[in-house]
């Protein structure tokens, strides 16, 4: 389906959000997800079904400062 | 309080600014900024604050400056190797403005001093460089009621969110809580472009301007992440999360909570 992630559209063969960050081998630890501008717990990635058009937000953590 | 002819003069260019004047001039003169860091972030925070003439300036931090900070960290001049930060820093930012009254803390913001630190001040900045830090002094801000500017750096990118509590998204309402340590890479580790710090911490000390003056828009439930590798700013819009652990309505943290902590890019 399309998606719409971090700006950049997508097309992917994926059902949930959890499949996004496999499919793209991306840690679920490290990155909050927003999806249309919610935020979805980590322990919901899984249970997050997608729909077309659907626009994703993958924040990474950014600890730096000095 | 008054202004002197000089200090007239030394504001002129703030003073012109319908949105300033002599009213907000004095605001800025009245108000009280703490500097979590005195590092990449918060040298360029506390320099332009302290050319702004913001009456008073805490700055804290437990390091000495080291040759390798000096590629960013833009207080710290090369016969400052050795010496504390905060001591370094106090001596630029008043050798600028001898208005700017700078408290120094040679210790690390801890479970144990944050509240009452914070609570002194009337905006906080976030300048530092590991993940407890930064959850400490979100949730000490939290706690105290008082507004804080996020600011993160690695490599050649950066973030700034301001936070004001109760009314926008906090960081723990985006981050839960932080990254298992030694999986997110750090400045030290990975490295940073020196101008990036100065981009994203002269953007924090806007927003502690602008919410001193009360103008503008504060860059609240926006998260601002900035790319140098092809200057590109973006925003994310974010929002409180009803789930959120520390402002949501079933919030569970009620008190700090000092995460055990590797030395992140200190150095």
């Amino acid at each position: 389906m399309q998606l719409t992630i971090n700006g950049k559209v997508e097309n992917l063969n994926v059902s949930t959000v959890l499949d996004v960050l496999k499919t793209k081998d991306i840690d679920p630890q490290l990155v909050a997800v927003e999806v249309n501008t919610q935020m979805i717990d980590q322990e919901n990635l899984g249970a997050t079904a997608l729909k077309e058009d659907d626009k994703l937000e993958f924040l990474f953590f950014m600890g730096g400062g000095a | 309080m008054s202004f002197t002819e000089d200090q007239i003069t030394r504001y002129s260019r703030h003073i012109l600014l319908p949105e300033v004047g002599g009213k907000g001039q004095k605001k800025l003169s009245q108000a009280k900024v703490f500097v979590v860091g005195a590092g990449g972030l918060g040298c360029p925070v506390a320099y332009y604050l302290g050319a702004a003439g913001i009456g008073t300036i805490g700055l804290i931090d437990s390091d000495v400056v080291d040759l390798s900070n000096l590629q960013r960290q833009v207080l710290h001049h090369t016969p400052d190797v050795g010496r504390p930060k905060t001591l370094s820093a106090k001596e630029k930012i008043q050798a600028l403005n001898p208005d700017v009254q700078v408290n120094t803390y040679e210790e690390r913001l801890t479970a144990q001093n944050a509240r009452e630190l914070i609570n002194q001040y009337d905006v906080v900045i976030d300048g530092v460089d590991n993940f407890p830090a930064k959850f400490l002094i979100n949730d000490a801000c939290y706690m105290e009621n008082k507004p804080l500017v996020h600011g993160g750096i690695l490599r050649f990118e950066g973030r700034v969110m301001t936070i004001v509590p109760n009314e926008s998204a906090c960081y723990r309402c985006i981050f839960k809580n932080p990254p298992p340590p030694g999986v997110v890479p750090t400045c030290q580790e990975a490295g940073i472009i020196g101008v990036v710090a100065g981009i994203i911490g002269t953007i924090q000390a806007t927003e502690a301007v602008k919410l001193i003056l009360k103008i503008g828009q504060p860059l609240t439930d926006r998260l601002l992440d900035f790319d140098a590798r092809t200057t590109t700013f973006r925003e994310i819009r974010v929002k409180q999360n009803p789930s959120c652990t520390l402002c949501g309505p079933s919030a569970s943290i009620t008190e700090l909570i000092d995460y055990d902590e590797p030395e992140a890019c200190a150095l």
